[in-house]
């Protein structure tokens, strides 16, 4: 108990120690989030669910809190929709089963930057006749623009940037900007705009809905990547599989590499001699290569990369400094007490030699974990990533195969790099600290 | 160990005999070790080739291949399109069985992977099966000999930067230690948790994209100045970046290493003995404190050399060098086993001889270490 206490004093004593383990809390504190929050199954279906999951974000786009660094204002995204009201709209039967549809929304433009695109998505409910939707734009300046006039079927998207029709009105090839710009000078006009949605429905039962969605130029918390996907997810969960991959990696082969050096110096004879001769083989073949072998050739699964690192990584150098240490701990007058009361070999080994050496375990497994997370990265970046988790190295090769940094979307890239940089530092200045508390001999004057 | 003789007329006869024993134990030594690592190349070699395979999956990728290739091409040929449809069938399964013959494919996979094996120890490097070298040709070790230069290039300026300055800032850390350098040293040696593509991408995007001075990677200008003086300096400006984040990455840990290292060895009895008698510092450094840590410092410079062969893989493919790690990335890419095999053995033949070396180094440079002793 003393021992932990005088360990503990120690610790607080080294600046990177408390520093590291408090990067370490909140990253463990943020993967428990993130799985609290988005549940694995929801987690997949939103990184990999389609156009469906990701239609009401923009693309490419930064996170929202860049206004606040910037002297240009970019449009913020939004989407707003009839059946839960944050569309008004108001829906009145008229006479022979007739009904009218009017929605309004009016929101606040207060940006420097044209948004990407609106888009508007009708569903409705008809037997024959499909209802007739016309919809206009009311601009702070007091113009009213009539975009179009069209039936909708039962599921009918409407873009107002690909409409040929509405161009040609505007006599523009961007109509986006057109619809946001004074027509004399072509500048962009801020202040309240107004969109009109005006419906007639033709049978007793027929309804419409729609929904408005306006791909702005930045969007939530973290942007979006090239398929619009909402980066905050696999920022999240990056967390949790950047965890468990390095610290399953590290411990799995710490300790089996401590394991196998304690039964092979114990045992001795021939089944230290395999030990050794595996070693060698092991220092022999590459490393990397071979897991991009299995990676290429066999399977991506983070699970199956984990098991083969932690297999390449059981008989390393790490074995040999083991077992330097084992026979000199062999040859301790406690360990001849043992032998003596007749304990066997199996126990020795387990409740004798190996407890020696866990104050001289730790400090590498902490230092190990971030060569392990870093590791899942390379390979992500290698195109070799888990093809169905989220994870920090998926997005840097996305944003590195989609030339983030060519076409300045720093976000992108800037995002998962310092969150695993994070991680990496708070490990290793744990990692560090803890080697200099447990093995004195290292501690700087 | 060491046997101490007197000088006597009887102890010369021993004398010689302890020479002529020493020279057996050695040659005794040199040949057991030789053959322990000639058959630790060969499993790790052998490992290598089955892993490529993967037991047979290639081979079907590659079967594939051929048949489509072939099908399309008699399909497409007028001649082919003019032939009566079974005499066509024939002709296209005749095509596939020769195609297949020429690429080894006919025989079981044991034997395949025994003939590989075979090949690989004498060096027969081979055919690659997709990957070509800049000229056209097909060899692997030609493929190999062409990204030679890139990789020595980057790999050699900066892991030689990287040993002797940390050598020598560790020095003269450890002289004076505790002070400010010191410290920062100490507190910045986690930075080296973080790999060297992973500077590069920082490094990309501050020098590159920000402030638009060097460029986002590859080895010259495009098209290559014709003019020597201006093609070495546009490799020097392609070279920046990558060097930097390859010394960036194991700067701080490797002075701190080094440093730690001197630290043990200068808090020896005979450095302060060395010290009282007045010794210059500089004698004393190079005498009582890096002599004893030569072996040490020689192992690290011999896997050194290892490195600058196999070239870092993930970095060069950031920053598109053209060199052998990259070399591997593309052939693991198009499942290009000759070439896979081919890095991996010079490699397991390199680490092997380096291995063997290092007993003898060892043996001439500490006097307290006797080889097969």
């Amino acid at each position: 108990m003393t021992a932990l206490k005088n360990s503990m004093q120690k610790f607080l004593y080294y600046p990177s120690a408390v520093f590291g383990s408090f990067v370490v809390l909140l990253l463990v504190l943020l993967a428990v989030y993130a799985m609290m929050k988005i549940p694995y199954r929801e987690a997949i279906r939103l990184w990999r669910g389609g156009e469906e999951a990701w239609y009401q974000n923009p693309k490419f786009a930064a996170p929202a809190w860049i206004n606040y660094f910037s002297s240009t204002k970019y449009a913020e995204s939004f989407s707003v929709n009839t059946r839960d009201g944050s569309l008004p709209g108001e829906f009145t039967p008229g006479p022979e089963g007739t009904g009218a549809l009017l929605a309004s929304y009016a929101f606040d433009f207060k940006y420097d930057t044209y948004p990407q695109d609106m888009i508007l998505y009708f569903t409705s409910r008809y037997a024959e006749k499909q209802p007739f939707i016309s919809l206009e734009w009311l601009t702070p300046d007091g113009r009213t623009v009539r975009i179009a006039n069209m039936a909708v079927g039962k599921e009918f998207t409407y873009r107002f940037a690909q409409d040929e029709k509405l161009k040609t009105r505007l006599k523009t090839d961007d109509s986006i900007a057109s619809l946001f710009s004074d027509p004399e000078t072509g500048s962009l006009i801020k202040g309240q705009y107004q969109l009109l949605i005006t419906g007639t429905t033709f049978e007793p039962d027929s309804r419409v809905d729609a929904e408005f969605v306006f791909h702005g130029q930045v969007y939530g918390l973290a942007g979006t990547d090239h398929a619009r996907r909402d980066l905050m997810l696999p920022l999240l969960w990056g967390a949790p599989v950047a965890l468990a991959f390095g610290l399953i990696a590290s411990l799995g082969s710490s300790v089996l590499t401590m394991i196998i050096a304690a039964l092979g110096t114990w045992y001795s004879g021939w089944i230290d001699e395999l030990i050794q001769r595996i070693t060698e083989v092991n220092l022999v073949l590459p490393f990397l290569s071979i897991l991009i072998m299995i990676g290429t050739f066999y399977s991506r699964s983070l699970w199956v990369i984990l098991g083969a690192t932690i297999a390449l990584s059981i008989f390393t150098g790490a074995i040999k400094g083991f077992r330097s240490i084992f026979l000199q701990v062999k040859e301790s007058m406690y360990i001849e007490a043992a032998r003596a009361y007749g304990a066997s070999g199996i126990r020795i080994v387990f409740f004798y030699l190996i407890p020696r050496m866990i104050p001289l375990l730790i400090p590498g497994l902490v230092s190990s974990v971030p060569a392990f997370v870093f590791l899942e990265a390379s390979l992500a970046v290698l195109g070799l990533g888990d093809p169905v988790l989220p994870t920090w190295g998926k997005i840097i090769q996305d944003a590195n195969m989609n030339g983030a940094l060519y076409r300045g979307y720093y976000y992108w890239i800037l995002e998962p790099t310092v969150l695993l940089m994070i991680t990496g530092l708070g490990f290793a200045m744990l990692g560090f600290a803890l080697d200099r508390i447990f093995n004195p001999k290292l501690r700087d004057a | 160990m060491a046997v101490i003789t007197q000088p006597t007329t009887e102890s010369l006869v021993s004398k010689q005999s302890t020479r002529y024993g020493s020279l057996l134990r050695i040659l005794r030594y040199s040949i057991t070790r030789l053959l322990t690592l000639f058959v630790t190349v060969i499993v790790g070699i052998y490992l290598t080739i089955v892993i490529a395979n993967m037991g047979g999956y290639v081979d079907e990728i590659m079967r594939g291949e051929i048949r489509d290739r072939v099908t399309q091409a008699i399909i497409n040929s007028a001649a082919g399109q003019a032939m009566d449809l079974e005499v066509r069938q024939q002709l296209i399964k005749d095509k596939i069985a020769s195609e297949e013959k020429r690429m080894g494919l006919d025989v079981p996979i044991a034997v395949r992977n025994a003939r590989y094996l075979a090949n690989a120890l004498t060096l027969n490097l081979g055919r690659a099966i997709n990957m070509t070298s800049d000229s056209g040709s097909k060899q692997v070790r030609l493929i190999l000999l062409e990204r030679l230069p890139a990789t020595l290039l980057l790999m050699g300026i900066s892991q030689l930067f990287l040993f002797f300055s940390s050598i020598l800032l560790a020095l003269s850390l450890s002289r004076r230690y505790g002070n400010f350098w010191d410290k920062l040293v100490v507190a910045l040696s986690p930075t080296s948790a973080v790999p060297p593509w992973f500077y590069g991408i920082f490094l990309i995007l501050i020098f590159a994209a920000l402030l638009k001075v060097l460029p986002f990677g590859g080895m010259v200008d495009s098209p290559p100045p014709s003019n020597p003086f201006d093609y070495s300096l546009s490799l020097l400006k392609h070279l920046i970046l990558p060097t930097l984040s390859l010394v960036l990455s194991s700067f701080f840990l490797s002075i701190y290493n080094y440093r730690t290292f001197f630290l043990i060895y200068s808090s020896e009895d005979y450095v302060d003995m060395a010290k009282a008698k007045g010794l210059p510092s500089r004698d004393v450094e190079r005498k009582y404190i890096l002599r004893p840590t030569l072996p040490n410092i020689i192992t690290n410079f011999a896997l050194l050399i290892i490195t600058l062969w196999t070239g870092a893989t993930i970095t060069e493919t950031v920053f598109l060098w053209p060199g052998l790690g990259r070399a591997l990335f593309q052939a693991i890419g198009l499942y290009d086993i000759p070439i896979i095999v081919g890095s991996t053995i010079i490699y397991a033949y390199l680490l092997a001889m380096t291995v063997f070396l290092l007993d003898f180094i060892y043996s001439l440079v500490d006097p307290r270490v006797k080889v097969g002793g």
